[in-house]
């Protein structure tokens, strides 16, 4: 009895102080994610298990139809989701970045500009592009008509070859705002010595970004990178909002979320079929693979280009 | 760079605005427009999708705020946020504290612990989380989605934290201790105030996924009594879809409160984002 009160004296207040946090985190985050790994060998009537099925439920989503047709198809569209944004946060979102980090007057105001539409729910921005795209009343359209471009105007969210991209650029609108805030960041801490120090070795502006900035920006760049492709293999609410859960037209645009989804819940928007939690589970626990394997090596990656300033 | 004349300077410098300038407008001109197009009735929308509206009349908004019981929803977004940022800091700032101010057996595992959930997205637990919920009762109420959001924001909180704990002198805790404080007092009373900014990175960077969040609502809230604005609003824009003046105003509505906060603390905002996200 003395032990365990001079254990409390002593210890107590650890206790205290780590008890509420372990018990919400564990019980809310820590176990459904390990527990979702189990619930995909077993067999599921509706929320009830069965019995003990091993692998059975992978074989299903991969090989047979139509769960493996909609498989592939939804990693394809997540992975066309992941290698378009983060072309377009590489390229243009850095490159604004180096340019914002000059402090003019007047950058302060772009700064907040680019992330404004980052503090929008995506259901408000889905709605927003589904209205500015429809072809016939959107905005998008009857500026383009009223430019003598006409022609151009197409149904681009209702066509099978148009509307993933045209997703991925709605998508694009509303997340590069963060990227550029975190390379912002990063090009400013890099010390103005080093800039200095190129410039008088006789470096163009080009040579001073590809030698200097380049490099001491690759951990940034990596750790942003790894962010945007598991947020990407996550994305669901776009596609939900303004193509519905099944991700039309004819599953252009679904996604492995939407597809776990409408595999779990079923789909409101059309009906669909009740949930099946096993196969369900087994999308879920792929995906789980895919992005724990993708940010393992590409955290290895970042840390090996780490510099110390 | 040095060699240039101050002619080619001044053109690289226009180069440079017309850029950003440009850019600025691709990504501020949508949100201009949205609110625009929200004091137009709708015939008018498609009349005149450009220009001012004619009058600036607030009975659509008015319209949405009965038809779509925004109220309600306003009042439920704010109480789970406002309860999720309470109940994160509550129980995060203790545990960081006790991670990064003693050394004790469990330390490093439990560290680890934390830690390991920085990069998952909980909702690759969702099928466990939700018959959870199912299970204690919790569907269709706040407490379902307040646990979720703060159990999502547990590990970077407690990371950020740690960093912040960490970086307080040692000497103040001997101070406190000497003048007899208890170690929950000297948390309390000493340590705590003085990590406030970290506070405040933690809530920035959680409460405008939170606010913002649809996907957990979807799934756990059926009933209007305790739906947020994102659900409730993307049920309403779903029945109203040929009422373009009544979606536009909802959009706004349902954007009006965090855009407010961000204009009005733009910088706060930036900063915390990006410290959690470098710092993470």
């Amino acid at each position: 009895m003395r032990d365990v009160r001079s254990w409390w004296g002593k210890h107590g207040h650890l206790v205290l102080f780590l008890t509420p946090a372990l018990v919400i985190y564990g019980m809310f985050m820590a176990y459904p994610l390990v527990s979702s790994l189990t619930y995909s060998v077993y067999e599921w009537d509706g929320y009830l298990r069965r019995g003990f099925n091993g692998l059975d439920n992978f074989v299903t989503v991969l090989t047979r139809w139509p769960y493996n047709e909609r498989f592939w198809g939804a990693i394809s569209h997540n992975a066309l989701f992941f290698v378009l944004t983060f072309a377009i946060q590489t390229t243009l979102g850095l490159f604004v970045a180096v340019l914002l980090a000059r402090k003019w007057r007047g950058f302060a105001f772009f700064q907040a500009a680019y992330f404004l539409p980052h503090t929008l729910s995506l259901v408000v921005v889905g709605f927003l592009w589904r209205m500015l795209l429809n072809p016939t009343w959107g905005a998008v359209g009857q500026g383009l008509r009223r430019v003598g471009l006409g022609d151009w105007v197409q149904p681009w969210l209702g066509q099978s070859d148009t509307a993933l991209v045209t997703i991925i650029l709605v998508n694009a609108w509303a997340w590069l705002g963060f990227p550029i805030l975190v390379y912002l960041a990063a090009v400013q801490a890099i010390p103005r010595e080093f800039h200095e120090a190129a410039v008088v070795d006789g470096a163009s502006p080009w040579q001073d970004f590809r030698h200097v900035t380049l490099p001491l920006l690759l951990p940034t760049i990596g750790m942003v990178t790894i962010l945007t492709f598991i947020w990407d293999f996550n994305a669901f609410e776009l596609v939900f909002v303004m193509q519905g859960a099944s991700g039309s037209p004819s599953y252009a645009t679904d996604l492995l979320a939407t597809f776990f989804y409408r595999t779990a819940f079923g789909d409101p928007t059309t009906g669909g079929e009740p949930g099946q939690i096993g196969i369900a589970a087994a999308i879920g626990v792929l995906m789980l693979i895919i992005i724990g394997v993708v940010s393992a090596f590409g955290v290895r990656f970042t840390q090996r280009s780490q510099t110390e300033y | 760079m040095a060699a240039s004349s101050p002619a080619s300077r001044l053109a690289a410098r226009v180069a440079i605005y017309l850029v950003l300038g440009t850019l600025a407008v691709v990504f501020l001109y949508p949100v201009a427009l949205m609110i625009l197009t929200a004091f137009k009735p709708t015939p008018e929308i498609f009349r005149n999708p450009f220009g001012l509206p004619e009058s600036w009349g607030l009975d659509s908004f008015q319209e949405v705020w009965r038809r779509a019981k925004f109220g309600l929803y306003l009042r439920n977004s704010l109480l789970i946020t406002g309860a999720s940022a309470l109940l994160l800091l509550a129980t995060a700032a203790p545990a960081a504290y006790a991670l990064a101010r003693y050394s004790f057996r469990l330390r490093g595992v439990l560290f680890l612990f934390f830690l390991a959930g920085i990069m998952i997205p909980i909702r690759l637990g969702i099928l466990p989380l939700y018959l959870l919920m199912r299970d204690l009762n919790l569907l269709d109420t706040p407490f379902s989605l307040i646990l979720t959001y703060t159990a999502s924001g547990m590990p970077m909180s407690v990371f950020l934290l740690s960093v912040f704990f960490r970086n307080l002198p040692r000497e103040l805790e001997d101070a406190a201790r000497i003048d007899g404080c208890t170690e929950t007092q000297t948390f309390w009373r000493i340590m705590l105030p003085l990590v406030r900014p970290g506070l405040a990175t933690v809530v920035i960077v959680n409460v405008v996924p939170w606010w913002n969040d649809f996907f957990f609502p979807l799934l756990f809230i059926q009933t209007d009594t305790w739906k947020t604005i994102p659900l409730g609003m993307q049920i309403f824009f779903g029945q109203h879809l040929v009422n373009w003046s009544l979606v536009f105003s909802g959009m706004v509505l349902a954007s009006l409160p965090l855009l407010v906060i961000y204009l009005l603390m733009s910088r706060q905002f930036i900063a915390g984002l990006t410290a959690g996200a470098v710092k993470g």
